[in-house]
């Protein structure tokens, strides 16, 4: 491989490289010396002052950081939600390789597709011998239930991804084939958007393939076979996830943004006469396809594994009746075992006709005699894998094992030699990776990614996800276990035109908000706007109880109510009593001044910082956190990271009620700025519809509740509560500029409850409510609810004020109580209504059991 | 009606309470008895309350008949019942006829390039661990005392039936259905389901095929007593493949081997395969469950209609039919 030789190189980046002869390095041929393929890039890389490299590698991790571009780890200390890593640095490969490789590929997918037609079909490689039974029967992805199944277009593998490493000789070698549901395409697409924005003129000038084409085979392939009743029916295909906690569920909603396909879980799906729908805000909606992330285990309580609450009941009645394209079908992770390497030259032979064009690595499946003697004679140069993935057993390095772990491995695989395979151990090739501004090699590989085409065969994503290991030396490459990864870049001969996604849209495309939004999001958007709100008037509630001790003067007096404030707010778990309020000087003399004081701080620090105290501020922080987890992907990045910093509030102990009044600013300020984001930023659909509408009633129903304490009071302490309710609903500084002095009845009760113009005020609440509800209905096909919501708007109407004008103004009092106990009535009716009317089906199925 | 044969009718009822209504409920009924070379389902009816809205009827990945039922009407109470009658031949004995068992072993071991015939590939699918099935090395040294080097094959799977029958203990307190199967071996106490699964084991650990059965067996009530309606239960036993001779049937609960007593709903490689009823409701609350079963022979049938001659009982009805009972 002759490359040229790069005469000036200021940084001395290139020369520094640690080359290693005995591997294979993707850049470089020899020190020093880019392979051809990479000299343009190579030479711009020389030439690119040291800060140019430092921005660019501060662009790529504050994109990432921005896009929320994340892979969650199990068990990872840092827990969900772990920053992706990405190296700034793509893999290049030759155009002409690549030709090979992608050929090799599709015909590999071909191979899979129809070794698992005839596993769940005929059945000939097992009758001839070619396939040992226990690499199906015994492998716990062959599932029972897809036996005779018949999907659309005989596709079984409707995706694939291989990944592949190269082998000192430079040849390529798959060493996983993913089969199930495999990942890692939109990580790959991710990268891609960075690392060409990272190096954009490099990008264009070395006309690099596009990745779009790739995903709009995708759409193409899913419209051409998903089932429909009728030539015009339009497919609606849906990205099926496990939820936020998956390890994946960044690119599940990523993906299923970018192809334009709703993203749902089991529990957004319902199966009606062997016919998939989705439940959406506006009623049952068809699915002719699901593109799976659900590991098909959980898919079907019914028939396949039975403790699954992920699942969809009747699922399989669905698919076996032809009415629902499955991609990946049930049953295809079966193949995702490196036992099978050793058995497909000849099982391509015989399915196929040709020869396998991929070598997979040499590997020995200890299932047969020969090749388990082989594999205890070799162990040093092997390293053993579980011929069945269910295993989750870690590779083993032969080399690496001693003494009595040898001899326990030996015996393991002796035991049951069927469930083992050895693999040759692979020298996997290097690449630079840039770190502490140095390049270095890291061992690589690729992950390549293949989809059925219309016209049957498969459609190779022209690039790749690259993976590398995390540290040097290390020869295992796992984004479980902390792997990086690169962009991979595959030249193309002439420009390339800059395609888009999708064909241009039509007016017939033209979607207004809310037809295919899953009734799962709706719900949890209204309970985000529930517990935002819920959070905010209860730090409001809190800061000025606590704000009244700090200042120490009349302290008994100003808390007056506030406490059966915060019992009537739930923040209190009991009711003020003899200890709390009235009882406090009786009390005193046992007890103490200092201790109840003391305890009365730390019971309302308790109900800002205790989490586990229901009704908290901080427990219902992690409440609105839940459920913004669960529609993460309705919410831009901002609002993400306004979403973030409320989670991260209230994690540190709070100690005292300085501490606390300071947090309490900070969830205030947190609130504001994601109530902010929630007005401004979102699309108006259905969707931002709920939010609002939960926003709305949990105000209704807090109002109702604030204001009955000073409603039902004595006379004589009514007056001292206006102030704390005032700042409470937030009004204190309208109220403090329209009248110049200390609060009184009237004018307090007219500014929230009665003012119009008062976003704090009921009837606000109420005449808002009036219409987003009516908006609501018209937008997803339903009546309104006026009924629910009229009466109190005409109660408020009606209401006299000058009643309160009078020297005796409990008749106002007596008409004030019914007027709140009516808002409180309407908030809990208007909330039943909307679960029942928008959200129904969310109970979770149960499974009966019989024991026999 | 061969002259061997006999008949039976059995009644098999199940009653699902539950806490709180359901509005949607799925189930997966397999109560029809699968035709075999000699075993005949003659009539069989399901019937359920309510009624479903949706039902389908198809064979599963092991042949066995199933019915899939989809009740979207709201109810608090789910009644299945499934009645058949049943006509039973005897079997061949030919124990000793058998192969040694290692020749079975080493016939049912992949060897690259050779076929497997279709008996053998048959075979195959209950050779290997399943759910409730473990493939251990103390399975298989639980199992070598029956099987010294040479043994027919349904000689030792006979002897080890036996010995199961002599050292376990039936009782149906020591488990229920989520027992592991090693906890089983270590505590020697369970029930036909525990007894199946153990005997599985430990065929399967000696790298023989064996399946489990699911069915009913004729009880017999204690002498001069009547027979009582739904006295019966559902019972487990397992099926040892046998090279030349085909599937045989042991039940390790009563250390016999199933003749003329014995009705085969279905097989799989375990109980998760195989369950007669397995259902998913759309709900919260909680659910109890009743089950009667009466098998009776066809001269009884006056047990379970006493008003109608059994003829007529079964005369005329098609094969799957469902009411709405509405009682």
């Amino acid at each position: 491989m002759g490359g040229r030789r790069i005469a000036a190189m200021p940084t001395g980046l290139l020369h520094d490289y640690p080359f290693h002869a005995s591997r294979y390095d993707e850049m470089f041929a020899a020190r020093g010396e880019a392979r051809p393929h990479w000299q343009a890039f190579v030479e711009r890389l020389a030439s690119f002052p040291e800060e140019s490299l430092l921005q660019r590698e501060k662009f790529v991790r504050d994109a990432i950081e921005a896009d929320g571009v994340s892979y969650n780890i199990y068990n990872d200390p840092q827990g969900q939600r772990r920053p992706w890593e990405l190296d700034m640095l793509p893999l290049i490969i030759d155009d002409a390789e690549w030709m090979n490789l992608s050929a090799a590929v599709a015909q590999r997918a071909r191979l899979l597709n129809a070794i698992l037609a005839d596993l769940y079909g005929p059945q000939h490689l097992l009758a001839e011998g070619l396939l040992p039974p226990a690499l199906v029967f015994g492998q716990p992805g062959f599932r029972w239930p897809a036996r005779g199944l018949h999907p659309p277009g005989d596709i079984w593998l409707f995706s694939y991804a291989v990944d592949l490493a190269r082998a000192p000789n430079g040849r390529w070698w798959a060493i996983a084939d993913r089969t199930q549901g495999p990942s890692g395409a939109g990580y790959a697409l991710q990268n891609r958007i960075i690392v060409s924005n990272a190096f954009p003129i490099a990008f264009r000038e070395l006309h690099i393939n596009r990745l779009a084409s790739y995903f709009r085979s995708m759409q193409e392939s899913f419209a051409r076979f998903a089932p429909a009743d009728r030539e015009d029916e339009a497919p609606l295909t849906v990205l099926l996830t496990p939820g936020p906690y998956n390890e994946t569920h960044f690119e599940h909603a990523f993906l299923a943004r970018y192809l334009g396909f709703p993203l749902v879980e089991g529990q957004d799906l319902t199966v009606r006469d062997n016919t998939v729908f989705l439940k959406t805000l506006s009623g049952l909606r068809r699915v002719h396809a699901i593109l799976r992330r659900l590991d098909d285990d959980y898919c079907d309580p019914l028939e396949l594994r039975t403790d699954s609450t992920l699942g969809i009941p009747g699922l399989l009645g669905a698919i076996r009746a032809g009415r629902v394209l499955m991609a990946n079908a049930i049953g295809s992770g079966v193949l995702e075992s490196g036992a099978l390497f050793g058995f497909l030259p000849a099982i391509c032979q015989r399915l196929l006709g040709e020869p396998l064009a991929m070598p997979s690595v040499a590997s020995w499946w200890c299932g047969e005699k020969p090749a388990l003697e082989y594999v205890l004679d070799h162990l040093d140069a092997l390293v053993i894998k579980p011929a069945f993935p269910s295993m989750r057993m870690n590779a083993v390095f032969g080399h690496l094992l001693h003494g009595e772990s040898r001899q326990k491995m030996i015996e393991r695989i002796l035991a049951q030699p069927h469930a083992y395979v050895a693999q040759e151990w692979v020298r996997l090739a290097q690449a630079p990776v840039w770190r502490h501004k140095r390049l270095l090699p890291r061992s690589v590989g690729i992950r390549v990614f293949s989809c059925a085409s219309s016209d049957g065969g498969y459609t190779v994503m022209p690039g790749a996800l690259g993976r590398v290991a995390p540290r040097s030396g290390m020869e295992v490459i796992s984004m479980q276990r902390g792997g990086l990864s690169k962009d991979t870049w595959i030249r193309a001969e002439n420009p390339v035109r800059t395609s888009l996604l999708k064909r241009r849209l039509g007016v017939v495309d033209l979607v207004s908000g809310g037809v295919d939004i899953p009734s799962r999001v709706g719900e949890n958007l209204f309970w985000l706007g529930r517990y935002t709100e819920r959070v905010e008037i209860g730090a409001r509630l809190l800061r000025a109880a606590m704000s009244r001790i700090a200042s120490s003067e009349d302290a008994e007096q100003g808390l007056a109510g506030l406490l059966t404030a915060l019992y009537r707010l739930g923040m209190f778990s009991d009711k003020p009593g003899a200890r709390g309020e009235q009882g406090k000087t009786s009390h005193a003399a046992t007890s103490g001044e200092v201790d109840e004081e003391t305890r009365l701080e730390r019971r309302l620090i308790a109900a800002l910082a205790d989490p586990g105290q229901p009704g908290s501020v901080a427990f219902n922080l992690r409440a609105l956190a839940f459920s913004a987890g669960q529609v993460r992907e309705r919410l831009s990045s901002d609002n993400w990271h306004a979403l973030y910093a409320l989670e991260q509030l209230l994690t540190a102990p709070v100690t005292g009620i300085d501490q606390a009044l300071s947090a309490i600013n900070h969830v205030m300020q947190s609130c504001i700025t994601f109530a902010g984001f929630a007005l401004d930023d979102m699309t108006r659909d259905a969707g931002w519809r709920f939010l609002i509408l939960g926003r709305l009633i949990e105000r209704l129903e807090g109002l109702a509740g604030l204001i009955s304490v000073p409603a039902h009071a004595d006379a004589d302490k009514r007056e001292q509560m206006l102030e704390w309710l005032l700042e409470a609903a937030d009004s204190i500084v309208t109220y403090r500029a329209r009248y110049r002095r200390m609060p009184e009845l009237l004018p307090a009760l007219h500014l929230i409850v009665f003012d119009p113009a008062n976003p704090h005020a009921i009837r606000y609440q109420v005449n808002m409510l009036h219409d987003y509800l009516a908006n609501a209905a018209r937008e997803l096909g339903h009546s309104h609810h006026s009924q629910m919501i009229d009466p109190l708007a005409r109660q408020l109407e009606d209401f006299d004020l000058a009643r309160f004008e009078d020297d005796d103004p409990s008749q106002a009092l007596i008409a004030l109580h019914a007027l709140l106990a009516a808002a409180a009535d309407a908030a809990q009716a208007l909330s039943d209504e909307v679960h029942r009317r928008y959200f129904t089906h969310t109970a979770n199925p149960t499974l009966l059991r019989r024991v026999a | 009606m061969t002259p061997d044969a006999l008949r039976y009718l059995i009644r098999h009822d199940t009653r699902y309470r539950y806490d709180q209504a359901v509005g949607e409920s799925r189930q997966i009924v397999r109560l029809r008895p699968r035709e075999l070379p000699r075993q005949h389902c003659i009539a069989h009816r399901l019937e359920t309350d309510p009624a479903p809205r949706r039902s389908e009827s198809y064979n599963d990945g092991f042949g066995n008949p199933v019915c899939s039922l989809h009740f979207e009407r709201e109810h608090d109470v789910l009644f299945v019942r499934a009645e058949s009658l049943v006509e039973i031949m005897p079997p061949p004995r030919a124990l000793d006829e058998s192969p040694p068992w290692e020749t079975v072993r080493n016939k049912l071991a992949y060897c690259a390039g050779h076929p497997l015939d279709a008996a053998f590939l048959e075979a195959a699918g209950c050779l290997f661990e399943s759910r409730y099935v473990r493939v251990k090395h103390d399975f298989a040294e639980y199992a070598h005392a029956d099987f010294p080097p040479a043994t027919p094959l349904l000689v030792g799977a006979d002897r080890l039936m036996r010995r199961i029958h002599r050292e376990f203990t039936y009782d149906p307190e020591a488990t229920d259905i989520s027992t592991p199967v090693t906890e089983v071996l270590a505590s020697r106490r369970g029930v036909c389901q525990d007894f199946a699964h153990l005997m599985l084991s430990c065929l399967r650990s000696l790298g023989l095929a064996a399946r489990y059965v699911s069915g009913y067996i004729l009880t017999h009530p204690p002498a001069g007593k009547e027979r009582l309606v739904g006295a019966d239960a559902t019972h487990a036993w397992v099926s040892v493949f046998c090279p030349g001779q085909g599937w045989v049937d042991f039940d390790p609960t009563n250390a016999q081997m199933p003749a003329t007593e014995h009705v085969t709903l279905g097989w799989g490689r375990d109980f998760a395969d195989i369950s007669p009823l397995r259902g998913v409701i759309l709900g919260s609350g909680g659910h109890k469950m009743e089950i009667a079963v009466t098998m009776v022979r066809e001269t009884e049938s006056h047990i379970l209609y006493p008003e109608t001659p059994v003829v007529t009982a079964f005369q005329a009805i098609p094969t799957v039919t469902f009411h709405s009972m509405g009682y």
